[in-house]
């Protein structure tokens, strides 16, 4: 079995499940159901050699509706080939873990859990792991602030907004000299 | 009537005798033996590795003496990004440490949180911590890095430290004096 029969075999085993086929740079790209992310999971794994979950993504479309995409980058060690599935997800749903699956996905959820809020249904222990338990936010929604919002928790640690003036490493098209281009403090308006 | 003798020339004790203000002793002993303590939290501890070793070489100061625990420590040397998460740790390592003790914020990060204009990055450990030297640098060169502990020794041997040690004592003298 090669690579290109890997991929046909996916597209064969899952057929209508597999939505807006995707290729760039040799990597397949397919948009999943959240019903089907465990049984997809499972056959990847089993069936199709699958055998290595390299990244769990997640992205905030803010504004758009269903919300939230979470992003599975899998790869087969046996015969080097790329797929990543991607799923839709709304603000109030969770999806259904597949840490029992593949068990480095333990950490990829709870990290999306801890920067985006998604819980994962099923997950064996989903605490924050970047963050400190007990903090308020989910920092990396969109409509989280960039320099951060304060926050106090007694002996455990404490966050403030950062002094932002403008904005860090903002440029502007310019031919202006970099003092100008990047200035310390710029007014809000611009 | 006993002879009045003066220290220096008696032939005994000749040689083995200085005449100091006892704050310079003081000074000139703390700050010529500073034990860091390495606070290594980003890159900026590689420099402080680098400071470390042969090449710079910061035992030429008596500051080699890089201790792990707080309780054996002179200096705090905060060298990289605090994290909130990190910080309150920072500062109990830093309570830990036994007066008289200083602190050197090596690099922008440790300084001003640097680059690091987010959520979870303290801004600067000057809001935890009383800072002594600030290092600019993103990270600082290992020169840098000794010049800012060479501003800290200056810095030491201002300080007046008999009457830091002996506040009673200093009034009372004082007292005596006028």
């Amino acid at each position: 079995m090669t690579g290109a029969d890997l991929l046909e075999s996916v597209a064969k085993l899952f057929g209508p499940k597999l939505h807006a086929k995707a290729e760039f740079r040799g990597e397949t790209t397919y948009a999943i159901a959240s019903t089907d992310l465990r049984e997809i999971a499972k056959l990847c794994r089993d069936d199709l050699s699958f055998d290595y979950l390299i990244d769990i993504t997640s992205i905030d479309n803010f504004g758009v509706d269903p919300r939230f995409e979470i992003v599975y980058e899998l790869y087969s060690m046996t015969l080097a080939v790329h797929l990543r599935l991607k799923m839709k997800i709304g603000e109030d749903e969770t999806p259904d873990t597949v840490s029992d699956i593949w068990p480095t996905a333990n950490w990829h959820e709870r990290e999306i859990y801890d920067m985006m809020g998604i819980k994962f249904k099923g997950h064996p222990d989903l605490r924050r792991i970047l963050m400190w338990d007990g903090y308020p936010f989910f920092p990396l929604r969109k409509e989280f602030p960039l320099e951060g919002l304060p926050s106090e928790m007694p002996d455990v640690a404490f966050t403030k907004s950062a002094p932002l003036e403008g904005g860090p490493f903002v440029t502007q098209p310019s031919t202006a000299i970099t003092k100008f281009r990047e200035p310390r403090a710029r007014p809000p308006e611009l | 009537m006993a002879e009045e003798r003066s220290t220096a020339y008696d032939s005994k004790i000749e040689g083995n005798v200085i005449f100091t203000r006892l704050d310079a002793a003081f000074n000139w002993v703390r700050k010529n033996s500073l034990w860091p303590m390495p606070m290594g939290l980003a890159c900026c501890a590689i420099e402080l590795m680098a400071t470390a070793a042969s090449r710079f070489d910061i035992a030429r100061f008596g500051a080699e003496v890089m201790r792990f625990s707080p309780r054996q420590c002179d200096v705090m040397i905060v060298a990289g990004t605090v994290t909130y998460k990190m910080a309150l740790a920072v500062k109990r390592i830093y309570e830990q440490m036994p007066d008289p003790k200083w602190v050197i914020a090596m690099g922008a990060c440790a300084s001003t949180g640097g680059m690091y204009r987010s959520y979870a990055v303290l801004q600067g450990i000057d809001q935890l911590l009383p800072v002594d030297v600030y290092i600019s640098g993103c990270p600082p060169r290992p020169e840098a890095l000794l010049a800012g502990l060479m501003k800290l020794q200056e810095k030491i041997s201002r300080e007046k430290s008999f009457a830091a040690q002996k506040p009673e004592l200093t009034k009372k003298l004082a007292g005596v004096n006028t």
